[in-house]
């Protein structure tokens, strides 16, 4: 059995807002093993940005309630002081952002960058330091790294400026790589790039990875395990082809069913999931994803806890129907062809 | 299907357009460099029809689009819109057909104006073009955000109070405020979520049957596009390189760069994506400030041999409207490549045969111009 490196136990983010208080992340569980790629899957609004960035405390404000576990090998990550955290952050945890375009500075060079990043956490002198950045710029494939090294962030591409993010964060060997919708802002190309240099960057840094995405296309390819989020809660979690291929939660066959598929042939129409997502402020009651589901009964004004309700253990869901309802009612929807009413 | 490539019955004829961004230095702003972002392209759109225009960020899929609307002026070439010429009409007389030619832009975030209401920004294009009285627009409003799946009442809103997809909505319900015959919809869905995008395209295709709409459709992901588009162009560098009747283009692309395009785009399905041989694309677009030589794809493509660094491939019908522009095509059998070869054109002398591949099926042809 790898190592865990992390673990999240009933973790609930709050924040107090004018509005009201924003439930942004409301009881989520899960474990990461050394060199296992996590997918976390949802809409915009369904937490899974504030999960990952209440990992490494960046939602850590006067506004804001935690509750819960986060326990990363033997330090409990919420009540670790910032100054303790700071060692963590970066060091041992990395993180990518979603928007190369904005989360590098433009005043100082992709060399400095990486070189204040092995800095800050190692007694490296600074000629070492950016042999190592250029060492790391060649590994994520930038060509001529030797003089790439001293360009400014407007000098690179889109998929060369993601490059260079994920070179600073690999710049200290991380245990942990967090990749917060990493392929969003790029060209499906760029993207068929970046996924593989993450999968392999896996192997060569023997690194966990949490992948964040809407698409789940995107974690096909690369997760081993899947967290699917709606409204701030895990709706189903499991291995990528129980997943896949024995989808529990509705909300999960439309994620399914809503993404255009070269290996079929063409739908009518493209199943789309209806309505928008709830309020974090007033959810509804019951079965969060009750307005939006076509299959809701009387029992979804009740909450389903997460439990394994199929035969193959390792797989939970959030959902009343019984697993053969499920089986039967999801064919239509995955194949992209129902017509909600 | 839609007829390939005819004249007559286009809405809009794109005849060999250029647009050329010149770089100016110095204290004279003299032209040291130009950006070829359009590069000779020639294609139709038929009145109905959706036509799929996809490529990498710096293909110049964009500036072509906001060519066709003329919100910029071609260096050469002409755009033929409805049977008038307008690509180099001055901004009066073109300020009428303004009316028949709208756009939705990508961003939702970035192409509403967050200080005005929805109804003002709906009813904006109806007042600039004097249409009815103010009453009259705000019913129309009110008629144009129920058709695109909003509410009435959000007449009053700002746009900051509006998810991104419903954004969109809006961005819709704007250029469908003139009835236009065209719209251009440059990227419409790629900042949005993948269930919304979903809803987005449901709802254009649902438009264009309800308001007899000719879509441009912008986009750098084949795998929406094939659900709108009746044909699709694939462009690279500013050259048109294929253009196919959708289906098709999926079953049978004929330009390696397409082929890449196909398999780059994720499969939910992990024992097909384990499967299946992904062709990654090295490097990024080469600069469109001085692209290379011949064949522009030619540095990033794995069939590329010595020809296609010297010879630009000339666009090839090969029959059925399918046309594409490479020496090494993929997917054309014997019987397609004498047809082409029959026709009087020649090329200059063509591939390195031992350098194409070899799949059973897959012949070579030897491209030869399009027959005029």
């Amino acid at each position: 059995m790898a190592e865990k490196l992390l673990e999240v136990k009933g973790l609930k983010v709050r924040f107090a807002t004018e509005d009201g208080v924003v439930r942004a992340v409301d009881g989520v569980d899960f474990d990461l093993e050394r060199g296992k790629v996590l997918g976390i899957v949802g809409e915009s609004g369904s937490g899974k940005s504030v999960t990952a960035m209440t990992l490494l405390g960046l939602t850590r404000d006067k506004n804001t309630r935690f509750e819960g576990e986060v326990r990363y090998r033997d330090q409990e990550l919420l009540s670790l002081p910032e100054s303790r955290l700071r060692d963590v952050r970066g060091n041992e945890i990395a993180m990518i952002f979603q928007d190369p375009m904005t989360s590098l500075n433009p005043v100082y060079t992709v060399g400095d960058q990486i070189v204040e990043a092995i800095t800050t956490h190692e007694q490296a002198s600074k000629s070492e330091a950016k042999r190592r950045a250029v060492e790391l710029l060649r590994q994520v494939g930038i060509p001529n790294a030797q003089t790439r090294v001293d360009d400014y962030p407007h000098q690179f591409s889109g998929g060369m400026r993601q490059r260079a993010m994920i070179a600073m964060a690999l710049s200290c060997n991380p245990d942990i790589l967090i990749a917060d919708e990493p392929t969003t802002a790029l060209d499906v190309t760029i993207q068929a790039q970046i996924l593989e240099l993450l999968d392999r960057l896996r192997a060569d840094f023997d690194s966990a990875v949490i992948l964040i995405t809407h698409d789940l296309g995107v974690v096909a390819e690369v997760a081993d395990e899947i967290l699917v989020m709606y409204a701030g809660r895990i709706v189903e979690r499991g291995g990528k082809r129980q997943v896949f291929y024995d989808p529990q939660h509705p909300y999960t066959w439309g994620l399914l069913g809503s993404i255009p598929r070269l290996d079929r042939p063409k739908p009518e129409k493209l199943h789309s999931i209806e309505g928008t997502p709830p309020s974090l402020i007033n959810l509804p009651q019951g079965c969060k994803f009750r307005p939006r589901c076509p299959h809701a009964f009387e029992k979804c004004m009740e909450e389903p806890e997460l439990k394994n309700r199929v035969e193959s253990p390792g797989h939970f869901d959030r959902c009343w129907l019984s697993v053969e309802d499920k089986r039967r009612l999801r064919e239509s929807t995955i194949a992209g062809e129902a017509r909600v009413a | 299907m839609t007829e390939p490539q005819t004249q007559n019955g286009a809405l809009v004829a794109i005849d060999g357009l250029k647009k050329y961004f010149p770089i100016r230095k110095g204290v004279l702003a003299r032209e040291v460099a130009r950006v070829h972002a359009v590069d000779d392209v020639t294609l139709s759109v038929a009145e109905g029809e959706t036509l799929g225009l996809v490529g990498e960020s710096g293909c110049g899929k964009s500036t072509l689009g906001r060519c066709i609307v003329r919100l910029l002026e071609p260096t050469a070439g002409d755009v033929v819109f409805d049977g008038k010429s307008i690509g180099h009409l001055k901004a009066r007389t073109l300020r009428p057909l303004r009316r028949e030619m709208q756009m939705i832009f990508q961003d939702p975030y970035a192409s509403l104006n967050p200080r005005k209401r929805v109804g003002t920004i709906i009813s904006d294009p109806m007042r600039i073009h004097g249409i009815g009285d103010r009453k009259e627009r705000k019913r129309k409003v009110e008629e144009l955000l129920e058709t695109v799946g909003l509410s009435p009442e959000h007449y009053n809103r700002f746009p900051h109070e509006f998810s991104g997809g419903q954004r969109q909505r809006i961005g819709v319900a704007r250029a469908l405020a003139l009835r236009p015959k065209l719209i251009v919809a440059d990227e419409p869905v790629s900042a949005l979520d993948v269930s919304i995008q979903a809803q987005m395209v449901n709802l254009l295709e649902q438009l264009q049957d309800e308001f007899r709409l000719t879509y441009v459709f912008i986009a750098h992901d084949l795998g929406v596009v094939r659900h709108v588009s009746d044909r699709i162009a694939v462009m690279y560098l500013g050259k048109l390189v294929e253009l196919s009747p959708a289906e098709e283009l999926y079953s049978r692309p004929i330009m390696p760069y397409t082929e890449a395009l196909l398999s780059a785009v994720p499969v939910p399905d992990p024992d097909l994506a384990d499967q299946r041989e992904r062709i990654v694309l090295e490097g990024d677009v080469p600069s469109p400030i001085n692209p290379p030589s011949g064949c522009r794809f030619h540095p990033r493509c794995r069939y590329a041999t010595e020809v296609c660094s010297q010879i630009e491939p000339p666009l090839v019908d090969y029959g059925n409207g399918h046309l594409a522009a490479c020496h090494h095509p993929l997917n054309v059998d014997r019987e397609t490549l004498a047809r082409v070869q029959a026709s009087p054109a020649h090329t200059p002398e063509a591939a390195d045969e031992t350098a194409l591949p070899r799949d059973p099926g897959k012949e070579v042809a030897r491209p030869v111009p399009r027959p005029e």
